[in-house]
């Protein structure tokens, strides 16, 4: 079957299988191998991309659900060669140190910081409940995202005044 | 690699096209609605199928919570995130909100719907103990017209209801009465996980006496179950701890649940009988304004 959608704001129509997963979609189709793949049973997390705006585990997705909807990867965060600041966070505060959870550690951290640019370690906490990392503790994780809110907080009082 | 045995993939415009796929391509066919239920038991050939009929587009239709006097209706496509957030619903039954924030994770709550938790019938369901505390109703529709059943003849046993092969889904219906409060409490090994067991409650007084009162329960039985003996036993008395450790004792007696990886048959028991005096004492401070 054909299936089209947007992915980081281009058009793409691909021929799929209908069984095709997104995450299969996204890293082998289109090669966007920055999503990655882990547990394929909804529990890691690591391949959280949004669909239309909104944080989802696309190894529980079918490709063709997503036909016709925007999808956003984390090859989609950076703009014009500059890292979003939830990527920067994760330097500054050491948010990673094997990487394999952090694109969608930071694909969910992202769309927190969209709906509440100051939440509390607590509910930091509760965003990225759904996601698993073995190295960090997640110590250092959610203090990489308050690092990011703490950024766009200065940077707004930056722009207002 | 997990991915599901081949089907055909076609997508439903409305609920009348929906049913109108259904009737078309017979037993064969599916419909799929956040699909994280349906989509892991396709990728275990658990679930076998030739059309998969998704149902995504009608969220626009089915997405609602409507408070009516007398009645609540949620539509079959609201998903686990809007209950959550949803003021009315939580105003109405706090319980919904008690529940939704220990079900899952934010991220599969962003996909999974009333409908699918609700015809997945999985024993375990959280939204089914709830549906079943609240005596709630189920609106179904096929071609040959509609109806409604109680939650007691939606389930027929685990992974098994009432909805027929050509049928969907339409709406919950929950009867509003004055005076009540409800509670949810559940105990699970980890953030996200099924509960080893979980329970609603929900209260009603009249002056001084509770008038009415249900329990239902989750993972401790084939269906998510409510105790009739439970409600018998606390309409017309005075609420009191004495109350409640009766009401958890009978919990305990008329629950069936089975050693597993979760837990022990006895424990289980055990989370019965304390959980249902949590989710009663909380359901009758919170009548009376205490807002916990
Ligand atoms: C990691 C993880 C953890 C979870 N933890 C919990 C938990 O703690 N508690 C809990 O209660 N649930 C939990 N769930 C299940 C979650 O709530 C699912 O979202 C829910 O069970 C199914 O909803 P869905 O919309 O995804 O249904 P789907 O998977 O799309 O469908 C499930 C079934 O219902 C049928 N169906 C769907 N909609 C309709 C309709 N309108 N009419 C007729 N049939 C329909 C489908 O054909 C299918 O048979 C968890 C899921 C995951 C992946
Ligand atoms: S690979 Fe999707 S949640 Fe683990
Ligand atoms: S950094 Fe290794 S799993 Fe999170």
């Amino acid at each position: 079957m054909q299936v089209s959608m947007s992915v980081n704001g281009d058009e793409v129509t691909e021929e799929i299988e209908a069984r095709m997963l997104l995450v299969h979609f996204l890293r082998d189709q289109l090669g966007l191998t920055g999503t990655h793949w882990g547990c394929d049973t909804s529990n890691c997390g690591t391949c959280v991309v949004w669909m239309d705006g909104e944080p989802v585990k696309s190894c529980t997705v079918l490709a063709a659900m997503a036909g016709g909807h925007e999808v956003r990867t984390v090859e989609g965060l950076e703009r014009d060669g500059e890292l979003d600041p939830v990527q920067q966070g994760f330097m500054e505060c050491h948010g990673l140190q094997c990487g394999f959870c952090t694109p969608g550690m930071l694909m969910t951290a992202r769309a927190l910081l969209d709906r509440n640019p100051s939440p509390s370690t607590d509910e930091i906490r509760q965003a990225i409940s759904g996601q698993i990392c073995r190295c960090t503790g997640y110590a250092t994780i959610v203090r990489s995202i308050q690092w990011a809110a703490s950024y766009e907080a200065a940077a707004t009082v930056g722009s207002a005044s | 690699m997990q991915v599901p045995a081949p089907f055909e993939y076609e997508r439903a415009t409305g609920v009348d096209d929906a049913i109108a796929l259904l009737d078309r391509l017979g037993s064969a066919a599916r419909l799929v609605a956040g699909g994280h239920s349906l989509l892991p038991m396709m990728k275990l050939r658990l679930a076998n199928l030739e059309y998969l009929i998704d149902i995504n587009d009608l969220h626009g239709e089915l997405g609602y919570i409507e408070v009516e006097p007398g009645q609540l209706r949620v539509g079959s496509m609201t998903r686990h995130r809007e209950l959550l957030e949803s003021d009315p619903l939580a105003e109405a039954f706090p319980i919904f909100r008690d529940a939704e924030r220990v079900i899952a994770d934010p991220v599969v709550r962003n996909r999974g719907t009333i409908g699918g938790s609700l015809c997945q019938a999985d024993p375990s369901e959280d939204l089914s103990a709830v549906c079943t505390t609240l005596d709630a109703s189920c609106l179904i529709r096929g071609s040959s017209g509609s109806r409604e059943v109680t939650m007691a003849e939606f389930y027929r046993g685990p992974y098994e209801t009432a909805v027929g092969d050509d049928e969907i889904l339409i709406e919950i219906r929950i009867p509003v009465r004055p005076n009540g409060s409800s509670a949810y409490e559940k105990v699970e090994r980890r953030a996200g996980d099924w509960a080893v067991v979980s329970c609603g409650a929900a209260v009603w007084m009249d002056g001084d006496v509770i008038s009415d009162a249900r329990v239902g329960l989750a993972a401790v039985g084939p269906n998510t179950t409510g105790i009739p003996a439970i409600s018998e036993a606390l309409r017309g008395k005075v609420p009191s701890e004495d109350l409640y450790a009766e009401a958890g004792a009978i919990a305990a007696e008329n629950c069936t649940p089975s050693t597993d990886m979760r837990g022990s048959a006895e424990y289980k028991r055990h989370l019965a009988n304390e959980l249902t005096r949590r989710a009663l004492r909380r359901s009758t401070a919170r009548i009376h304004g205490q807002g916990v």
